[in-house]
């Protein structure tokens, strides 16, 4: 048996930073992980049964509710949290969307939609209300009623598309 | 704390056979609901989502072998939506993107819960499980693998490698009723798949019944009632059809639904389904 599979600390790799987990109990899920051993609050702890996308992050490029992983079995990818999502302190394209449309209220939800957003509009960078609903449909928010949150994502779409090049036809 | 990241499918046969006690882990929405509510305290777990021929689906024949853990997403939006399209209706409707990407097939199978959307389509398209283990392999039917609410016939040493899906030329159908479009636990369920070539109907129900079930007297009595050249049926037969579906659950009242309402809305959903597939005509 391969020793390193036996031990009990593992290494994680979040937001290109290698971390030594240790101290583990091997039912802990990376959620727990990122919040309470790595200090790294933006991943929302709620109902820890993927039910509400508050605590959604990037595993190997592809998203996931960090409370459905168990941290152990995260070794070996490449997580990227809500911490990673702008290089400095300014705001990518959707988090000033989400002021300009007034998709915030207050603001648990908030981290789990921007992930979620920035990756669906990777994937589908013009999508109609009714995929960006689909793309939304695992984060739960308890107070906008989501219809300021679909224009944030319409809007980011539009700037998008007139950015390269594409016709404004809705004028 | 023993913990093992399995490489090869070998490396899991030889895993349980050393410890048949050690946990099986596959995507984890299900596992880690449970660990997270105290309700599974696991001790020794094989992950399993990292072996590349389970993460695989191929040609095989009339029928396409997906890997157990292929994800909702790959039968969802990959060339498997349009080779089974029924299964990739049923995996659309489970929980969300992120649960989806990263819930797999065999993790279906392998929690055995009546809800399991995939489990309705498997059955009805007479699909085969490959069970491996040290010992070698075996094929079992979806009814044979599933025993009861979340009861498989899985030994210890076992688990789930391969799901062979006959392919038909048929329309297919998956319906499912919940409270809302996401993250919705089946209140009732139904497959429909429909073979032209041998002329014939199946019906599987999901959340009406403990173990996974067909509805085989509705399947015999439409027979008679269908035109597969001009895909009609009369419309004479549809109270009928709809009473055997019905009639085929055996549901229980829980906090998501009454049983009187499942048995209902799982009829409403055959005679749906079939009036998708064939066009209802008047034989006056």
């Amino acid at each position: 048996m391969d020793k390193d599979k036996r031990s009990t600390g593992y290494s994680l790799s979040v937001n290109d930073t290698s971390h030594e987990i240790s101290k583990s109990w091997l039912g802990e899920s990376l959620l727990y992980v990122l919040r309470e051993k790595l200090g790294l609050y933006g991943s929302k702890n709620a109902c820890e049964q993927g039910e509400c996308g508050s605590c959604s992050v990037l595993m190997d490029g592809v998203l996931v509710c960090s409370c459905l992983v168990l941290a152990a079995n995260a070794t070996g990818r490449d997580i990227k949290t809500i911490e990673s999502i702008s290089d400095d302190d300014s705001l990518t394209d959707v988090q000033k969307a989400f002021v300009d449309a007034g998709a915030i209220q207050c603001g648990f939800c908030t981290p789990g939609l921007l992930i979620t957003i920035h990756d669906f509009l990777e994937t589908n960078p013009e999508p109609n209300v009714l995929e960006i609903r689909e793309a939304i449909s695992g984060n739960l928010c308890r107070c906008t009623g989501y219809g300021r949150i679909v224009e944030a994502v319409q809007i980011v779409s539009k700037q998008k598309s007139v950015g390269q090049g594409g016709s404004d036809d809705s004028s | 704390m023993e913990f093992h990241i399995a490489s090869s499918t070998e490396e899991i046969c030889s895993l349980l056979a050393e410890d048949p006690t050690r946990e099986i882990l596959a995507g984890g929405t299900d596992f880690m609901v449970e660990v997270n509510f105290r309700q599974k305290d696991p001790s020794a777990v094989i992950a399993i989502d990292r072996v590349p021929e389970l993460k695989q689906w191929r040609h095989d024949g009339d029928a396409v072998s997906i890997g157990s853990c292929v994800t909702y997403r790959e039968i969802e939006r990959g060339p498997l939506s349009t080779i089974v399209p029924a299964l990739a209706q049923s995996a659309r409707t489970v929980g969300s993107p992120q649960i989806r990407n990263i819930a797999t097939i065999g993790g279906n199978l392998g929690t055995a819960s009546p809800a399991g959307d995939m489990i309705p389509v498997l059955l009805a398209l007479d699909a085969r499980v490959t069970i491996r283990s040290i010992n070698g392999s075996r094929d079992v039917a979806i009814d044979d693998l599933i025993t009861g609410v979340k009861e498989t016939s899985l030994a210890d040493n076992e688990f789930i490698e391969v799901i062979k899906v006959p392919i038909l030329k048929g329309p297919q159908e998956f319906l499912k009723v919940g409270p809302r479009n996401a993250m919705v636990i089946s209140i009732a369920s139904l497959a429909m798949v429909t073979d032209p070539e041998q002329t014939t109907v199946a019906i599987a129900l999901g959340s009406v019944t403990a173990a996974p079930s067909r509805a085989r007297e509705a399947e015999e009595y439409i027979q008679g009632f269908l035109d597969w050249d001009a895909m009609t049926v009369s419309s004479s037969a549809l109270p009928d059809f709809r009473r055997l579906v019905a009639e085929a659950s055996s549901p229980i009242n829980d906090h998501r639904s009454s049983a009187a309402y499942r048995t209902h809305a799982v009829g409403v959903l055959g005679q749906r389904a079939l009036l998708r597939i064939f066009e209802s005509r008047d034989d006056g």
